[in-house]
């Protein structure tokens, strides 16, 4: 499977000029609300016709402004998972199912037996998709999608209006249920775990652009620059005035870094993940950082501090730092830490 | 009450028949013309739709006897139209019944048209994108999903316009007169014979045109009641 697109759309705000081809079967693309991942999604579909670009999946053309090629959604052979599943509400599981099957009779009665038994819908076929059960709904409309074998399923943002509880069991469900689908799967969302757990291959999207792309894993280590390290998580953020090839400035918290790998020229952010502070007590040693408290937030399973840096003179933004419950019990022990110590493999170099 | 039954006995029945004939014709047409019209302006871009839904409406809001007038206008055999059925296909619109189904169709279409759009409008436009990738055409979307998903609506519209093209009084009269077994309606024959001062056999259609109203409207509400108890409406 193979798939590359090249998508540019004026849009009300911005443009959308996305372009990206990858041979993974699993593809995650993240974003903020609103910055054009679901109008992608919707241009691969068909549903949204690009001003011009192509989009190709495997080696079959189905939009090329330069030939005049748009294939219409019905020819594409595309699965489009939709947010809110867009069942159809006057029909029964069996006839959703049935829906986009074109053979006769005997095969489509016989195909939807498979999927409701595959999608574990056994007792559901006669019922209306609004007697359902969210986590029910969701497999009846992959159920639905995969019933006519698309070469390409889209889901567009599948878990965002679910409470956390059925989020996971239904993310669970749906790994379970592509795994053995040979087609190309492409999800998005504004979740970074969500495409974190899902796709092997990562988009990060800002305004219509595509500011990240690779493996998933190693896009998450390195994001390269501030938007990709914002949405993949990252809260804490600071210019750089670079000192030398291994020792930068970090203007906003107010301390030198000192690194042993080389600090490119490009370089003009540093990140670091709330998480990844290592609280330490007595000597200051290399890059840690003296703070005061500013406020702190008690959450169920860790506890956020919002500190300042020490340096008055730094015209620091507050620093996030999260630390889970079981690192507590050792600030319970000892104390308010001296100084915050930032691990060097896990400093964000950014463009 | 002698008089009532001595009426009764000698009533001309032939206005309740040609009122139902026309009203159900007339419901019949404006059934699917609205509903075909309603998808076209659902379609269309915005500023194209201002200009067809105020045409479309404009029988709606305005006074039956101005329809009438522009229906004459068209139809009359001295004027083009009128004289091309006639001599192509010998339709004959004025002074015949052909005219109350005319006119009623007229006057009682934006009833059906309009809540047919409002009921589309209000479907989640991700059920059309989704019976597009699923491969249905969108001749299948509309007759499988759209119109059905819009089922109250259509329903609650259908009655309107039953009920607006049985009553029908101004432009039929006008078109199609008021011809006792021909053009005859309840509602024209109620204004003659009040016209008579014969206030008890008005009195007797009054009732029936209540009875049948309210029949209709019964059985309306029972039919779509029941189909749509399960579904869910957003």
């Amino acid at each position: 499977m193979a798939i590359s697109a090249e998508i540019h759309r004026k849009l009300n705000h911005f443009a959308l000029d996305v372009c990206f081809s990858s041979k993974s079967r699993r593809i995650g693309i993240l974003g903020a609300s609103g910055c054009g991942k679901s109008m992608t999604l919707k241009s691969i579909a068909g549903i949204e016709v690009p001003d011009s670009g192509n989009i190709v999946v495997e080696g079959r053309i189905l939009f090329d402004s330069d030939s005049r090629i748009n294939l219409k959604p019905q020819k594409r052979n595309i699965g489009y998972l939709f947010q809110n599943y867009a069942l159809f509400p006057t029909m029964t599981v069996a006839k959703n199912i049935a829906a986009g099957l074109k053979g006769n009779r005997k095969e489509n009665e016989q195909r939807v037996r498979e999927m409701v038994r595959k999608f574990r819908l056994d007792g559901l076929e006669d019922q209306l998709p609004a007697q359902l059960s969210g986590g029910q709904q969701q497999r009846v409309a992959l159920a639905r999608i995969m019933a006519y074998e698309p070469d390409v399923i889209l889901l567009d943002e599948p878990f965002s209006a679910l409470d956390m509880f059925l989020k996971d069991q239904l993310q669970r469900e749906m790994v379970q249920m592509l795994e053995d689908y040979r087609g190309t799967v492409i999800m998005v969302s504004h979740d970074r775990d969500e495409v974190y757990r899902f796709s092997d291959e990562l988009l990060i999207m800002e305004q219509g652009k595509i500011v990240a792309a690779g493996p998933t894993k190693e896009i998450f280590r390195r994001p390269g620059n501030k938007a990709a390290a914002r949405l993949t998580g990252c809260k804490n953020f600071s210019r750089i005035k670079r000192r030398d090839s291994h020792t930068l400035e970090a203007l906003d918290w107010g301390i030198l870094l000192n690194l042993k790998r080389e600090i490119g020229e490009d370089i003009s952010y540093v990140g670091y993940r709330a998480h990844d502070f290592r609280p330490v007590w007595g000597e200051r040693g290399e890059n840690m950082i003296r703070f005061d408290l500013e406020s702190s937030a008690v959450l169920p399973f860790e506890r956020n501090y919002y500190i300042k840096p020490e340096d008055d003179t730094a015209a620091g933004e507050v620093i996030c730092w999260f630390v889970q419950r079981e690192k507590l019990e050792m600030m319970e022990k000892c104390g308010q830490p001296d100084f915050l110590a930032f691990d060097e493999d896990k400093i964000l170099l950014l463009r | 009450m002698e008089e009532i039954m001595e009426i009764l006995k000698e009533l001309d029945w032939s206005p309740l028949f040609i009122s139902l004939k026309t009203g159900v014709v007339a419901t019949v047409i404006s059934f699917f013309l609205g509903i075909f019209a309603a998808r076209k302006t659902v379609k269309a871009a915005p500023g194209k739709k201002a200009v067809i839904d105020g045409i479309l409406t404009l029988p709606m809001v305005l006074p039956p006897t101005v329809a009438g007038f522009f229906l004459l206008l068209l139809f009359s055999r001295r004027r083009p139209l009128g004289e091309f059925l006639f001599e192509e296909f010998g339709f004959k619109v004025v002074q015949t019944w052909l005219g109350c189904v005319i006119a009623a169709t007229v006057i009682a279409f934006p009833l059906m048209y309009r809540n047919a759009r409002a009921a589309m409008e209000q479907i989640d436009v991700n059920l059309v994108y989704a019976g597009r990738t699923l491969g249905m055409s969108d001749m299948k979307i509309f007759w499988k999903i759209v119109v059905p998903t819009a089922g109250p609506g259509i329903a609650s519209g259908t009655i309107l316009t039953f009920a607006r093209a049985l009553g029908e009084y101004g432009a039929t009269s006008m078109l199609a007169g008021n011809i006792p077994g021909k053009t005859g309606t309840i509602s024209q024959k109620i204004a003659m014979v009040i016209q008579d001062g014969d206030y008890l056999t008005a009195g007797i259609w009054v009732i029936i045109v209540m009875m049948i109203a309210f029949a209709v409207i019964f059985l309306m509400n029972l039919i779509s009641g029941k189909k749509m108890k399960n579904i869910g409406r957003w």
